[in-house]
């Protein structure tokens, strides 16, 4: 007698990503049936229609681009709330994306190449989760959930600063219109080039956490009862933040701070699912890729101009981190 | 032979000693009560002993082997750990909780094997709380929970164990439970350090039993002998006669 996972919790994560799937390649300014989504996919990318053209060149890229970083953000926020034994954090609120950010923000700034963009995203983010933990670790005194939050906000306010810094410093003809699209966050401006970096940065961050999957649990125990069961927490811990931060910066070297996702899908996933986490996270990758595909999809199609996709990951992501926040306190 | 033995050992955290000059051996078999008021350096000393907290002075052996040459792994099938019940994160299932005394009998990378599912099963099965193996961890009772983390305690199968108070929460038929399951484990050759506020429990598994106090062992030596009211006034600065008083009169003699 088993209260969670039940089979069909992810029958339903699949319907729903698969239905999130076949609308983004549906709507957008140029609309088709599902029947003629389908057909086109089916036909492959060298028929030489407009429809092969919208689906195959593109759709299908920044679909894939949004589960991509949409899965990195979601598993990268149930780690960080795992190993930190904190459901308030997050990429964002730890102050990691903006960490990336700065540091993809200096790579364009000095002309660096697509690589230099994602090692920089990598390092910028590893130096804001790392100050982070060193600072919460010396306050003492006060609810430790809290000091963390709000250390990942003064850290990630910090790193912000540095990134509207190197948009003052930038060449406004060249470096300026990119970073600034880029800082937007989201989907239009992905290439296949990008994806084509990012997707391994991803799968690397990814593969020790699949492997590590049932120890990630212990780490949701105090550090003497993780360790007394076999851990070694230190390691174990360090080794999550790099794959977390990788899986971080890489998404944001793609597509710019995408908020509250890291957030929200892994609270949604738990609910259904439960915390353990070898099911917990192919729930993560499966509901995040599909939250971000159709916030993608509704950010380009729901009005005439297309709004930015952070706008809308914030809608719902805000609330959620409010109810959070005035449930903590019972709850924990 | 002493599974566990401490020789000269000074405990605390970096800038702040907690207590010193601590000699303790537990042998296979043996229950070792450690008696002492609430900021006595328990917490602390039991973090040494398993290895998380680095001691200030002296040595710590398992086995015959010093502490510190032990992996994490190697030394979480040595020693089991029970805490004081706590309330838990996330809102795991009864049955995961006990699964994760089963990670240092796995490999690394592996989940629970339908083996270590039909071990938990059994450790459930010998608290009584088999029927719980499917609720959340989070929405049990204290002493329930308690349970279950000496359930997980013992679906790792080590050779000793140590528990905080374990009886600290329990209701009294819980509590009678648990001391039946120390004196069971002892006769399968587990070595036992626990720590409790009851002397009567003391009394009722313990072999040996030390007194802590500000982080010195002020007595040690066989359970009714050591703990005599005195003793045991001066330890909880309270009246002779009052802990006299409380005291199960002593079986077999005038």
């Amino acid at each position: 007698m088993r209260l969670f996972f039940l089979p069909d919790r992810f029958v339903l994560m699949a319907v729903f990503t698969l239905t999130a799937l076949l609308a983004a390649f549906a709507f957008g300014p140029y609309p088709l049936s599902p029947g003629d989504v389908l057909r086109a996919l089916r036909a492959g990318p060298w028929a030489e229609n407009d429809t092969a053209v919208v689906v195959w060149n593109l759709r299908l890229p920044r679909i894939a681009a949004g589960f991509l970083i949409g899965a990195a953000l979601s598993a990268a926020g149930a780690a960080y709330q795992g190993m930190f034994r904190n459901p308030l954090v997050s990429p964002d609120i730890l102050g990691v994306s903006a960490g990336a950010g700065l540091g993809a923000a200096l790579a364009i700034l000095m002309g660096f190449s697509l690589l230099w963009v994602q090692g920089l995203a990598f390092c910028g983010g590893l130096l804001a989760v790392g100050t982070v933990y060193f600072v919460a670790g010396l306050v003492r005194r006060h609810d430790p959930v809290l000091v963390l939050v709000l250390a990942g906000v003064a850290v990630g306010t910090l790193f912000s600063a540095g990134i509207s810094l190197a948009k003052v410093l930038a060449d406004p003809s060249v470096q300026l219109p990119s970073i600034t699209f880029w800082l937007l966050g989201g989907l239009n401006a992905v290439t296949t080039g990008d994806l084509a970096l990012a997707a391994p940065l991803v799968v690397a961050g990814l593969l020790p956490m699949l492997l590590l999957r049932w120890r990630v649990n212990l780490l949701s125990l105090s550090d003497e009862e993780a360790a007394a069961l076999g851990v070694n927490v230190s390691r174990l811990r360090a080794t999550l933040i790099v794959c977390a931060t990788l899986m971080t910066a890489a998404a944001v070297a793609v597509a710019g701070i995408v908020g509250w996702v890291g957030l929200v899908v892994p609270h949604a996933a738990r609910l259904l699912v439960g915390p353990e986490f070898s099911r917990l996270l192919p729930a993560v990758l499966l509901l995040g890729g599909g939250f971000v595909i159709a916030a993608d999809t509704l950010a380009r199609s729901a009005t005439a101009i297309e709004l930015p996709l952070g706008i809308l990951t914030a809608l719902v992501g805000a609330p959620v981190f409010l109810v959070l926040l005035a449930r903590s306190g019972r709850t924990t | 032979m002493s599974l566990l033995e401490a020789r000269g050992l000074a405990i605390g955290y970096r800038g702040r000693r907690v207590g010193g000059d601590i000699d303790l051996c537990v042998a296979t078999g043996e229950v070792l009560c450690l008696l002492g008021p609430n900021g006595g350096g328990k917490t602390t000393l039991f973090r040494t002993l398993l290895g998380v907290l680095p001691p200030l002075a002296g040595v710590v052996t398992i086995a015959g082997r010093p502490l510190r040459d032990w992996s994490r792994l190697e030394l979480a099938r040595q020693i089991g750990y029970v805490p004081q019940a706590h309330a838990g994160l996330f809102a795991f299932t009864v049955e995961d909780v006990a699964l994760m005394g089963r990670t240092a009998r796995m490999g690394r990378f592996s989940s629970p094997s339908p083996q270590d599912r039909a071990a938990v099963g059994v450790a459930l099965a010998r608290l009584g709380i088999a029927h719980l193996a499917g609720r959340i961890y989070t929405e049990i009772s204290g002493g329930e929970r308690q349970l279950v983390l000496i359930a997980r305690a013992l679906a790792q199968e080590a050779k000793m164990l140590i528990l905080d108070e374990p009886t600290a929460s329990l209701d009294f038929g819980n509590q009678l439970r648990v001391l039946g399951e120390i004196e069971r484990l002892k006769r399968d050759g587990i070595a036992i350090l626990m720590s409790t506020h009851q002397p009567e429990h003391a009394f009722k598994v313990a072999d040996r039993l030390a007194l802590l106090k500000t982080g010195q062992i002020v007595a040690q030596g066989m359970a009714r002998a050591t703990a005599t009211p005195e003793r045991l006034a001066v330890l909880y600065e309270a009246d002779v006669a009052a802990v006299a008083a409380c005291l199960p009169a002593t079986r077999g003699k005038p």
